[in-house]
């Protein structure tokens, strides 16, 4: 091994060094969460501005003439929750070097999560209002196409780390990107459980 | 505050309480609107407990190592594409004589903006690595005590790394001359004269003479 080499040994960026008391890494995850929730607050709170707003007046929710499908979502729900736990099996995986499972892990991941986003483009296509018929329906499409973006951004992010699982390129030691991209996935799965919750069922 | 989404085991994890929160939260809804409003009253505070009132272990506290007994000059010498200058080498021989050094080498990688961006680090960091080996061998061959490692590509925040691990007692930057060097052009060896509170010698290197191999 050459004497550089032997000095540092590591491939990529310089080790981390705590010389705060936050951690780079914990620190940006933190301003990443905090923005976030700001952005879906923002929604949110309109959401309910407009149903204690409008409940009041006519009395139930959602207005007349608008039908939530909580089943299909529900579906949708069960679908999305699923690829947490494949995500989680492929991180599971790549830490005990089984690349076999990280491979297959990010496929199915990647597949679940396409398959949430394309019921949900077919249920905005039947679901039978659009943007523009009352503020339930802008809120209803604005929180639910909030989340919808998320899960496009996660599904770009899953598919970079599928192509790159498969061309070798995580290692038990070496896995911070899909370490990264599975804690990105999983929010958006909590995102989509308030969501759900929020606006489908309650 | 304890971080959810600090892993991501702990992000799955999350994902399952989230589940139990809202189930919770809509069975007691299905029962009555006062018991749902209860149940989400008593489960957040509950929850803001945990993620905010609950004592969490600190990380270690990050130290230096202790700095060098008297008898051994540590010394951090900062230089990219002049690594391998006679210059450079006969400075660190000058200062090594007669007394143990020990000589910390950092390669900052240098690289492109837009390939920095994309994280292309890896032709800057093998390119680096590659002059700091023979750089090394150099420097052992002329019997100084030395190890070197490639550091972050902007020069001042790897010596800010460097400083946390290596503890030395005077820094060597080496550049090219005035009108050739970049670092000279962006005022690196005044910023870090300015920054770091340690004895700084500017070692120029003939552009014709940097890499002898």
């Amino acid at each position: 091994m050459s004497a550089a080499a032997e000095a540092h040994p590591h491939h990529g960026p310089p080790p981390v060094h705590y010389s705060s008391r936050v951690s780079p890494s914990v620190l940006g995850m933190f301003l990443f969460i905090a923005s976030e929730i700001m952005l879906f607050g923002a929604f949110f709170t309109v959401y309910f501005f407009d149903r204690v707003v409008n409940h009041g007046v006519n009395g139930h929710w959602p207005p007349d003439g608008f039908h939530r499908p909580a089943f299909v979502a529900g579906v949708n729900t069960v679908i999305l929750v699923s690829s947490s736990f494949t995500m989680h099996w492929a991180d599971s995986s790549i830490k005990k070097g089984n690349r076999n499972g990280l491979r297959a892990g990010m496929v199915l991941t990647f597949l679940l999560g396409l398959t949430f986003l394309l019921t949900q483009v077919i249920e905005y296509h039947r679901i039978g209002f659009n943007t523009s018929d009352t503020s339930f329906a802008a809120t209803f499409f604005g929180l639910t196409g909030l989340h919808g973006a998320h899960v496009f951004i996660g599904l770009t992010i899953l598919g970079v780390m599928t192509i790159r699982s498969f061309r070798g390129h995580f290692s038990p030691e070496h896995h911070h990107g899909i370490e990264l991209g599975g804690i990105y996935w999983h929010f958006v799965d909590v995102m989509w459980i308030v969501v759900y919750v929020t606006v489908y069922l309650l | 505050m304890r971080n959810p989404f600090r892993s991501e085991a702990d992000a799955f994890r999350f994902v399952w309480l989230t589940i139990g929160y809202f189930a919770l939260i809509v069975l007691g809804e299905a029962i009555s609107t006062w018991v749902g409003v209860s149940v989400f009253v008593v489960l957040t505070a509950g929850a803001l407990w945990v993620l905010f009132g609950r004592k969490t272990p600190k990380l270690p506290a990050s130290k230096a190592p202790a700095s060098a007994p008297p008898v051994e000059h540590r010394m951090l010498v900062v230089a990219n594409e002049t690594v391998g200058g006679m210059e450079l080498l006969a400075e660190i021989r000058t200062r090594a004589a007669g007394r143990s050094v020990t000589v910390l080498v950092v390669c900052p990688a240098l690289n492109s903006s837009l390939r920095h961006w994309a994280s292309d680090e890896d032709d800057a960091r093998a390119a680096t690595l590659e002059r700091l080996d023979r750089s090394i061998a150099a420097m052992r061959a002329a019997g100084v005590d030395a190890a070197g490692v490639v550091g972050d590509g902007d020069p001042i925040q790897a010596i800010d790394d460097a400083l946390r691990t290596f503890g030395p007692d005077e820094l060597l930057i080496s550049t090219y001359p005035a009108g050739r060097s970049h670092w000279l052009e962006r005022g690196v060896v005044e910023r870090a004269r300015r920054r770091f509170d340690l004895p700084l010698t500017h070692v120029v290197v003939d552009p014709d003479g940097a890499d002898p191999h």
